[in-house]
């Protein structure tokens, strides 16, 4: 890569990539993000390599993207300019896609995925209902462009924001651009970007910093990873442009550790853009000189939080601290600094190219914009969404989610990660945006959505996630941790059905002291889980104490495994399948359970084909 | 020196700005209690039994007195009904980690707390950091740290193993509010209980008595470049010498 020293020849160069790449052209892409690696893409991509190769279609091109969403479904394939798409692609499928699809135009129907509900085939990965419904600003250009190639983020307009940045506007423009669209930040809070950048630029100050915050301690939540992977470009991008606004000089993108192939992609992008004089001294032959460094977390949950973060980066003890003083003021080694989340930043650029009045025409009023999604759990489509801000709850579980798995009932969604809340059905119809969901005792969060169905217990659901708080709590504060763990120990005990009606009044009298007292956001919204849960689900948490049930037949302690004689057809099955030989009974017979010897694994009530094991 | 206008308990007062509301509580004789503070060491903020409530800007909020700097006009309430609940839960919940200590007893008493409604844990350390920071911060050995996240947290010596940088000041014995630290003389040794640590005593070379722990006496020597025989005799034979 040659060093670019001038936007005329940044122009020249992206027009260059844009036309080296005839829009007529095949493509294939194959999503290369961690699911599809996990689904086995890696051999898919070498296989089609050597096919494209062996059957002499040299003029095709051959493109390992990152993440495509529809993860559930991989190994994805899509072959442009048409935009078939293939999923669950196999080594095996590929000399018949080159043969029949790249070489004939043939669609083969064997690949293409299915609707669900009524079997219907759909060929274009546009028709699927799972992207139709999206609105993909900010990670549609994953599934296009090779991650390691500036070429490609070139010539999707790559870098065109910051040159015009550079080019046209000033420092507190590109600040008031940001605040105007309100673009808020999308690592959980929602605090408006505009107006953090804005104190941190009228700080003045020689050395300012701007943070990437890609920590991700969320589990089950991986869209900042999968854009890091997928797109680093962007993210690069959008914090050159809150380098500029603020007036810092150099960047830090903190990365958990267990992500290496974000790490990767990244660290090729970064060279690569330096190498093109996009980061270093007098970017674009500019007065502005800004550059990154990767900075790799350790890996606890708390060190997504911004002072510990930052005492993380110092090479402290990544644990947080008060912070009456703002880090606009004081963050980083003392100086004056921005943190912001990865989807955070990658919408920078989108605000700058086109403007705050067109992303303000999408999401709500007080959440523009979209936001992408970790859709998990008990729903069929399993992935990352984006969509816009105000999209129903129901429309992402059900129209693009597609429903609960075995046509089960929906109960609940857990939003916001491990200390969000859950939203019951009766708010099916919210419209997702930061102010709603916290409106209904949820929150945002980084963006993860798990969907339950009947058979999930509500107050097991609140032990789960306490007990995961109660592990990453730094254990500085009283109220944090030893009231998490004393909500852990109540909550367990409920599950035990050695609960008493005063535990529930403990836990609401433990709550506000917990939300209020604790320093940090983690203890903050710990209690979040309790709290909606018995706001919702209070029935429940009255079964397990009053009655010693487990409505949804989850807490082990509440419950037995019964086989219903009328419907057992003696087939043996739950016999072959129990760890402990507690299912017995002779073939073609009525089978029975030792109650003494099962511990109620549930194996036998999953085999059987009749229905007639029971959950008493 | 740039001095603002507060209000605490309704009544106004004039502080400095950076002052923290515990300071100016306290200048003002209005008692807040603590657990992780003091005077000589950093604000840690982490017992939250000095919590009180601000109310800046309309807003009203919980916030620990101990590392609030004062930067602007605020309301502060040292009594309400609120804090004293909170503080009470705050107690409640270290009572029962650790139900011997007289100081918390007489503060849980304060606040009518007469038992915890949690089972005992038991643990005398309360991890109010304060023998971590006055090792650290003040002494300067730097030999006992904290280890472990949540409830599993712990101030031990690094690697859990005998704090080899102690020099037995007994600094953090002093400032423990729980008396969790404990030091002893046995012979010609000193021992730290908690921190695993046993220090050989040097005997002056006047009178023979074992006066100090020959660790911390060296660490002294060069930490202020002293003569290699300053620590040769006691006190008292130090005096009779002059
Ligand atoms: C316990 C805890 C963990 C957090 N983890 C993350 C994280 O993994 N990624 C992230 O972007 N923000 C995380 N945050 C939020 C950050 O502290 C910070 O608010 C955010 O990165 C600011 O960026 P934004 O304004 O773009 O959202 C966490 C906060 C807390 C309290
Ligand atoms: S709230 Fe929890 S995680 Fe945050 S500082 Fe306090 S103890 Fe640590
Ligand atoms: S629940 Fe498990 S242990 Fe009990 S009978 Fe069924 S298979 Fe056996
Ligand atoms: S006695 Fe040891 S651990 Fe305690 S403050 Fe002194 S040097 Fe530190
Ligand atoms: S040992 Fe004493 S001083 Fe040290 S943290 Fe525990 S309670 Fe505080
Ligand atoms: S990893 Fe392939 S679609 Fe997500
Ligand atoms: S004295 Fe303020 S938190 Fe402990």
């Amino acid at each position: 890569m040659k060093k670019i020293a001038s936007f005329q020849e940044l122009e020249a160069y992206c027009q260059e990539c844009v036309a080296a790449r005839d829009p007529q052209r095949t493509v294939i892409t194959i999503c290369a993000g961690t699911g599809c690696q996990a689904h086995g893409c890696t051999n898919v991509v070498a296989a089609a390599q050597q096919e494209l190769e062996k059957q002499g279609l040299v003029d095709v091109e051959l493109k390992a993207t990152g993440c495509h969403g529809f993860c559930e479904q991989g190994p994805l394939m899509v072959i442009h300019p048409q935009g078939v798409l293939y999923h669950k692609v196999k080594v095996d499928d590929v000399p018949e896609v080159i043969a029949k699809t790249v070489k004939g135009g043939e669609v083969i129907d064997a690949l293409l995925y299915a609707l669900p509900s009524t079997k219907e085939k759909i060929a274009l990965e546009q028709d699927v209902p799972f992207y139709k419904l999206q609105k993909r600003i900010i990670f549609g250009s994953n599934g296009l462009i090779d991650p390691t190639s500036i070429d490609d983020y070139l010539a999707i307009g790559g870098y065109r924001a910051l040159a015009k940045a550079l080019a046209d506007m000033t420092p507190g423009g590109v600040v008031e651009e940001v605040k105007k669209a309100g673009l808020r930040g999308r690592g959980g809070g929602g605090f408006p970007t505009g107006r953090k950048w804005e104190s941190t630029l009228n700080v003045a100050g020689e050395t300012k910093y701007v943070i990437c915050n890609a920590d991700e301690g969320d589990p089950g939540a991986y869209m900042d990873r999968s854009l890091l992977e997928g797109n680093p470009h962007s993210v690069i991008e959008g914090m050159l442009l809150g380098a500029y606004a603020v007036g810092a000089t150099e960047g830090y993108v903190y990365v958990r550790h267990e992500y290496p192939l974000a790490v990767a992609n990244l660290t090729i992008a970064i060279d690569v853009a330096r190498q093109a004089g996009l980061l270093g001294e007098r970017i674009l032959g500019s007065n502005f000189s800004f550059d990154i460094k990767i900075s790799r977390g350790g890996g606890a949950f708390v060190c997504g939080e911004s002072s510990a973060l930052i005492a993380s980066i110092e090479g402290q003890v990544g644990e947080p601290r008060a912070k009456h003083i703002h880090m606009a003021e004081s963050g980083l080694w003392g100086k004056p600094t921005v943190l912001n989340n990865v989807e955070t930043w990658a919408n920078v650029p989108v605000i700058i190219a086109k403007g705050a009045d067109w992303f303000r025409s999408i999401g709500t009023e007080g959440s523009p914009g979209t936001k992408i999604f970790s859709l998990v759990g008990k729903v069929n489509n399993t992935g990352l969404v984006e969509v816009p801000m105000g999209i129903s709850l129901r429309k992402i579980i059900f129209d693009i989610g597609g429903g609960i798995p075995g046509g089960r009932a929906f109960k609940a969604v857990q939003t916001g990660g491990p200390s969000g809340g859950c939203i019951p059905e009766e708010h099916l119809d919210l419209p997702v945006d930061f102010d709603e969901l916290s409106k209904v005792g949820s929150m945002m969060g980084s963006g993860g959505m798990i969907v339950m169905d009947d058979r999930t217990c509500m107050v097991d659901v609140a032990k789960y996630f306490v007990n995961f708080l109660k592990g990453e709590s730094c254990g500085k504060c009283t109220t944090c941790r030893e009231g998490i763990a004393r909500m852990y120990e109540i909550l367990d005990k409920i599950t035990r059905g050695e609960g008493e009606l005063t535990d529930l009044e403990l836990l609401e009298e433990l709550a506000p002291v917990i939300q209020e007292g604790s320093m940090c956001g983690l203890g903050k919204t710990a209690p979040n889980p309790v709290l909606s849960t018995l706001r919702y689900f209070r029935a429940e948490y009255l079964a397990h104490i009053n009655d010693k049930k487990c409505p949804a037949g989850v807490c082990k302690e509440l419950i037995r495994f019964e086989i219903d004689p009328e419907a057992c057809t003696g087939c043996h099955k739950c016999a072959r399948v129990c760890p402990v030989e507690a299912a017995h009974g002779k073939k073609k017979e009525a089978h029975e359970i030792d109650q003494e010897k099962c511990i109620k694994c549930g194996m036998c009530y999953e085999a059987c084909k009749f229905d007639a094991v029971k959950i008493i | 020196m740039m001095m603002i206008e507060i209000t605490i308990n309704g009544k106004k007062v004039q502080v400095e700005k950076g002052t923290t509301i515990l300071e100016a509580a306290t200048a003002n004789r209005v008692r807040i209690p603590t657990l992780c503070h003091h005077e000589l060491l950093e604000p840690y903020g982490a017992c939250r039994l000095c919590l009180v409530e601000v109310v800046k800007n309309g807003w009203r909020s919980l916030a620990t007195s101990c590392n609030y700097p004062i930067t602007g006009p605020i309301e502060v309430e040292t009594d309400t009904e609120k804090v004293r609940s909170a503080r009470r839960m705050v107690l409640e919940l270290l009572l029962s980690r650790c139900d011997t200590s007289p100081r918390l007893n007489q503060l849980a008493a304060e606040y009518g707390l007469t038992e915890s409604r949690f089972s005992l844990n038991y643990d005398d350390c309360i991890l109010c950091g304060q023998c971590e920071r006055v090792c650290r911060e003040v002494v300067g050995a730097n030999a006992i740290t904290f280890a472990n996240r949540g409830v599993e947290r712990v101030v031990v010596p690094p690697f859990g193993e005998e704090a080899e940088f102690c020099i037995g000041c007994g600094a953090c014995v002093y400032v423990c509010p729980t008396n969790a630290i404990r030091i002893q003389e046995d012979g010609d040794e000193k021992i730290i209980d908690r921190w695993s640590r046993v220090l050989k005593l040097r005997a002056c070379s006047e009178c023979g008595v074992e006066f100090a722990p020959d660790f911390q006496l060296r660490y002294l020597q060069q930490k202020y470049d002293l003569a290699a025989d300053f620590f040769d005799l006691c006190r008292d034979c130090r005096a009779m010498q002059k």
